[in-house]
């Protein structure tokens, strides 16, 4: 692998008594997609809190793009993007002012081209002017990843994003992450309860349980690790026995 | 600090008041209600108390300046509150947004809101009670000037507070800055607070400034230049802490993983 475009090593968060993620370590390669599995609680939030710099941790090393997070935060953020099951943009300006805010602080050119491009892409362009507000959860969700993709990251990280969207919004998702990924050698590190969708999306997991990797390697791989017919038969291995895995 | 990233912030906000007619009752119902309700109170008392000169300059140009106080205050914490009710605050700090360019951006947010509330109060206390604000003069600047420091100094540090402990603390946002009204001497001069809380507002930048204004308008406009130092510097001591305080409380936050739980 060439240079990797994130480098963890030793990644370690301790929340009071709680030891959230431990000993952690990965790579993730450019144009490669990286999903992160686990049950609630298993560390996937908090390791994309602590590569975008939210959350910092106890030990351990985070390089993105050969950059040191710690010294080259903003440097590195300029090329990433983030979309969160989690979080919403402003809820009382429309879908174009939340992307023109956004294009602002990413100082993306071109914006209103930008802007329209993505919104044609995940079907919100008649709904350019509506107040963020007034979106279903599913257009919600979509104008989370119009808003991560304004900037053209290098590194997107996607934190449960099509656990709101129906199957057909979901699959044309994935279809362009997909096709995005290959244009442009976009790295992506993505969490998903979809086992499905990680088997489909994910060119390698890696497998966490109570902040530790319990597996790593491509869907079939993992799969064959736990002796399981399918991710998800894997999936509830591990969040039913993972105790007596470690 | 990148100007980019500052105006994306301020149109972020700017975008508000287009079509909210609550944020927008805010910049003009407040103000508006105040001065009803001071300025004839005020009308009331000249009435009954002709010995009291100026009295009406002395409430109405503290009930204004009291007013720049609090919205510059509000400017700050009630704009980042904005953010933390919509969820948007995770969004702003994943950017390569700084701290440092996210509280310029709030700054200029509250300067933007007082210069409206404070034209369209100076307006109605012209046209109602025929008193002109203006006539205070040119020491209006450093007085407002340290106003605007406080309120920064107060919001900044009310930030820091909801940060550090969660959202259940967001009252302060409303009522921290009135805390320091009974010590401002902002309708009544120091002088007739008890000895404890005369210690106190000796340490308040805001007494100085009104009873700055007060000398200022007794003395037909002469400059109260020991109050405005006095004013200016202690407000620049506290604005000083409040940024100290907020990048101690930035860190701490982040090392104990309460950043991204604002507005969960």
């Amino acid at each position: 692998m060439n240079t990797p475009v994130i480098s963890v090593r030793g990644l370690t968060k301790v929340f009071k008594t709680l030891t959230a993620v431990d000993r952690v370590n990965f790579e993730v390669g450019a144009g490669e997609i990286v999903g992160l599995l686990g049950p609630n609680g298993a560390g996937k939030t908090t390791i994309i809190h602590m590569l975008l710099g939210l959350t910092l941790p106890n030990a351990g090393e985070i390089r993105v793009f050969d950059l040191d997070l710690r010294n080259h935060r903003e440097e590195i953020l300029q090329q990433v993007n983030f979309s969160s099951t989690y979080t919403e943009l402003p809820y009382s300006l429309t879908i174009r002012e939340s992307l023109r805010v956004f294009a602002r602080l990413y100082r993306v050119p071109d914006r209103d081209q930008k802007i329209a491009g993505l919104l044609e892409v995940f079907g919100l362009s008649d709904s350019k002017n509506k107040q963020v507000r007034h979106l279903s959860t599913g257009q919600r969700t979509r104008l989370n990843l119009c808003k991560a993709l304004i900037n053209d990251p290098r590194l997107l990280l996607l934190d449960e994003p099509t656990s709101s969207l129906d199957p057909d919004i979901a699959d044309k998702t994935r279809r362009f992450l997909r096709r995005i990924r290959e244009e442009r050698e976009l790295s992506i590190l993505y969490t998903s309860h979809n086992m499905k969708e990680m088997e489909e999306i994910c060119d390698r997991v890696l497998f966490l349980h109570k902040g530790r990797v319990l597996a790593s390697g491509t869907p079939d791989e993992v799969v064959r690790f736990f002796k399981g017919k399918n991710l998800e038969d894997a999936f509830l291995k591990v969040a039913r026995q993972g105790d007596d895995k470690r | 600090m990148s100007g980019h990233r500052i105006a994306a912030v301020c149109i972020r906000y700017l975008y508000l008041y287009k079509r909210s007619a609550a944020r927008l009752m805010e910049v003009f119902y407040w103000p508006l209600l105040d001065l009803l309700l001071w300025g004839f109170i005020t009308l009331y008392l000249a009435k009954y108390k002709k010995n009291l000169p100026n009295f009406v300059a002395f409430l109405l140009g503290a009930l204004i300046l009291w007013d720049i106080l609090f919205r510059s205050q509000q400017g700050i914490s009630v704009s980042f509150l904005e953010d933390v009710w919509s969820r948007n605050f995770l969004n702003l700090f994943a950017s390569p947004l700084r701290p440092g360019e996210y509280i310029v951006s709030l700054m200029i947010m509250s300067v933007f809101k007082i210069l409206i509330a404070g034209t369209v109060m100076s307006l109605l206390a012209w046209l109602f009670y025929s008193f002109n604000f203006f006539l205070i003069g040119i020491s209006l600047v450093p007085f407002i000037l340290s106003l605007v420091m406080l309120g920064w100094a107060i919001g900044i540090a009310t930030m820091s507070f909801i940060l550090r402990l969660g959202q259940e603390a967001e009252i302060l946002a409303w009522g921290i800055g009135l805390l320091f009204q009974p010590v401002s001497a902002v309708f009544y001069p120091v002088s007739v607070l008890p000895r404890v809380l005369r210690g106190i507002a000796r340490a308040v930048p805001a007494s100085y400034v009104f009873e700055g204004m007060r000398e200022v308008i007794n003395n037909g406009g002469r400059f109260a230049l020991r109050e405005l130092a006095l004013a200016l510097g202690l407000s620049a001591v506290y604005l000083a802490a409040a940024l100290i305080l907020f990048h101690h409380t930035f860190k701490v936050v982040k090392k104990k993983g309460l950043l991204t739980r604002i507005g969960e």
